[in-house]
């Protein structure tokens, strides 16, 4: 789960991670009001949503007078924010941090990842902050360092002293960063991170080290034991389809294509996108309905599909293992006579108990097109979307 | 012959009273060698109770005194299930399988910690289980699928195994070991080590490998069957569609920070002499081709 920069800080800020006073806005007068409490003679003004790159996209503006303040909160409230990670059609601004300007001497870099290949927690940092991290791990791996913690022990201070001081930090400055990267690492641990940024973490010229940015992703998995994580979810910010489909118990991505897919199990819904693909179609989504397939979740499903403008044709792709074949045939059966399908509809099932599935579609006499293999079906539904 | 588990296992169901445990409990006895593999059963508070024959132990340590249980299937809720690894790890089972889905990834972190130095071996979580085909089956897996023979699976995913396993079996390769590794990111056996096992295991004379997006195991695997594995290797790895920074369902099956794509993957095993096909409908054919 992703939460926004503010909240973000304010769990941080909970940990002692020194950050920059601010405040949450959803208006332009809450921003004015939040600048004057701040004081001061400057404030940034950021766009909160949950993608990247928002500085560049606009959505992160500097004022110098309470004027400007108003002025940019007007801007960017209730713009539709474009970055390289919203995709084309951006996200909508519903939010503002207004927050005191802060002097930059120097931005680095600090990152928390669960690193899978040690099985631990990996702290990373780098004095090339504020810029693509990415990048700069592929261009210049020799300029991130990267340091794993041991399970269960705290980030030790010699170790973050060492870690400030790679990235070029010394004395009073160093001691600052160092406390802040072990407060950091607690909160990850603590709070069941996967990922955390600070991009960039900035040194002052008084010699302070701030937060200046912050992005936390929490594991979906330990969200029962933080519901005050849970209570942070800004539903604005995720796909309306997603969250259908997650209620519903399905796990559903959006896609470009026009090819619509409804698989059992996650690899195979991958590998069924990837054969449609094979055979010169595009899949329009990712759709899992896990172990259940019930009739109300196929329905759900088709409904979710054909939502898609873009969807010319439906695949259906069954392995029955303990899900019976027959069991899935009645559930599409009934799911296709509730729902106007208008798309054509190939369906393959394969395993436990599948030709007894099979006449069950065939006595239906419902407009579909059966296949035997995911070959043919990948090529009969790619065949019905350019028809 | 097989890998981890063969007709002298002894086995111990974690959470064997709940829902999911005993339906698939059921299942796994009534397959093969199931009802003498299958010896004991563990849900703290229901000691001395018996379920379809198999007497249920408080603890695993009282299982494994009792029966000699040395593997264990865990079913517990996700919750639970680290707890559940490190009580058979203390009990000293030397192979544990967990099927539960959703873990906690911090708990599994700890919980491998905990694991260092000790003699068990872990599959999953988050996976489809194990099989030897017409000897023992251990989880949710369809056995009838399976048919015996000479053809490793090793696998992230659970249905598209079945699919794998299912075009195998048509076309007469049988299987010697199908074991699903799990689709999170922190776990247990990975590819590498599998296949480590398949290339000691005198009855696999193939091995099909099956991978999806997302970390970097199968890119180290790929080194060590170009330098080491005597035997002929198929792949496939699903999410070539696969939008980057989008979690596929699986919680391991997601690109980050422009690393696990599955061009990666393939890359580096056809680097490794694997027969790699990017047509999930053909798996089966391109490890009979690799047979020559």
């Amino acid at each position: 789960m992703k939460v926004h920069e503010y909240q973000a800080k304010k769990i941080l800020r909970d940990y002692g991670v020194r950050v920059p006073a601010g405040c949450a806005c959803f208006s332009v007068a809450e921003a004015v009001r939040a600048a004057e409490t701040i004081g001061g003679d400057r404030w940034v003004i950021k766009a909160q949503i949950h993608a990247g790159g928002r500085g560049k996209g606009g959505g992160v503006r500097l004022a110098a007078s309470i004027e400007e303040v108003a002025t940019h909160a007007g801007d960017i409230l209730g713009m539709q924010l474009v970055t390289h990670q919203t995709g084309p059609r951006g996200q909508k601004v519903e939010r503002l941090l207004v927050e005191q300007g802060i002097d930059i001497k120097a931005e680095f870099y600090v990152g928390l990842v669960v690193d899978r290949a040690s099985q631990k927690v990996a702290m990373m940092v780098s004095a090339e902050g504020g810029t693509e991290i990415e990048e700069v791990a592929q261009v210049t791996p020799e300029r991130v360092c990267q340091f794993t913690v041991e399970p269960g022990k705290e980030l030790g201070a010699a170790d973050a002293l060492q870690l400030a001081q790679y990235i070029g930090l010394e004395q009073g400055s160093a001691r600052n960063a160092s406390t802040i990267l072990q407060q950091l690492y607690r909160a990850f641990w603590e709070m069941d991170a996967t990922l955390a940024e600070i991009n960039p973490l900035v040194l002052t010229n008084d010699g302070q080290v701030i937060a200046l940015d912050a992005k936390i992703n929490f594991d979906d998995n330990a969200l029962f034991r933080h519901p005050e994580v849970l209570q942070m979810r800004d539903l604005a910010e995720e796909d309306p389809n997603e969250i259908t489909a997650a209620n519903a118990g399905l796990s559903y991505i959006a896609l470009d294509g026009n090819i619509g897919c409804l698989v059992n199990g996650a690899g195979l819904a991958m590998a069924t996108m990837d054969i449609i693909k094979l055979y010169g179609g595009e899949p329009a989504n990712f759709l899992d309905v896990g172990g259940g397939a019930t009739t109300e979740q196929v329905t759900e499903a088709f409904k979710i599909m054909l939502k898609n403008p873009n969807l010319e044709a439906i695949l259906v792709n069954i392995f029955g293992g303990i899900m019976r074949c027959d069991v899935v045939a009645e559930g599409l059966v009934q799911a296709a006579k509730v729902v106007k399908l208008g798309v054509p509809l190939v369906v393959r099932l394969e395993g436990t108990n599948v030709e007894l599935g099979r006449q069950i579609l065939q006595d239906s006499n419902l407009d579909m097109i059966t296949a035997s293999t995911m070959a043919d079906a990948a090529e009969l539904a790619v065949t019905a979307a350019g028809a | 012959m097989a890998i981890l588990i063969d007709e002298s296992s002894r086995i111990v169901t974690q959470g064997i009273t709940g829902k999911t445990g005993q339906f698939h409990t059921r299942n796994c006895l009534a397959y093969a060698h199931g009802r003498a593999v299958f010896v004991a059963g563990v849900t703290p508070g229901k000691g001395g109770q018996v379920f379809e024959g198999i007497p249920i132990f408080d603890t695993v340590a009282q299982a494994r005194a009792e029966t000699g249980a040395n593997v264990s299937v865990i079913y517990v809720p996700p919750a639970f299930a680290a707890a559940a690894i490190d009580e058979a790890v203390e009990a000293a089972i030397e192979t544990i399988i967990c099927i539960t889905e959703g873990v906690p990834v911090k708990d599994m972190i700890l919980s491998r910690q905990r694991m260092k130095g000790s003699g068990s071996v872990l599959i999953g979580p988050n996976c489809p289980g194990v099989i030897t085909p017409d000897v023992v089956k251990i989880g949710i897996m369809p056995g009838y699928i399976h048919q015996q023979g000479p053809i490793g699976v090793v696998s992230r995913s659970g249905t598209l195994t079945y699919e794998i396993v299912d075009q195998l079996s048509k076309l007469g390769l049988g299987q010697s070991t199908c074991v699903g590794i799990g689709g999170d990111p922190v776990g247990g056996l990975k590819h590498l080590e599998v296949m480590k096992l398949f290339n000691n295991d005198p009855q696999t004379e193939g091995v099909v490998l099956c991978g999806e997006i997302g970390g970097m195991d199968e890119e180290t695997c790929a080194d060590w069957i170009g330098q080491h594995l005597k035997k002929p290797v198929a792949a496939f790895i699903a999410g070539s569609t696969a939008p980057a920074g989008k979690r596929m369902g699986h919680a391991g099956a997601i690109i980050a920070g422009g690393k696990g794509t599955a061009e990666d993957k393939i890359r580096a095993l056809e680097a490794a002499g694997v027969a790699v096909t990017r047509n999930p409908a053909r798996i089966g054919e391109a490890m009979r081709a690799a047979l020559g």
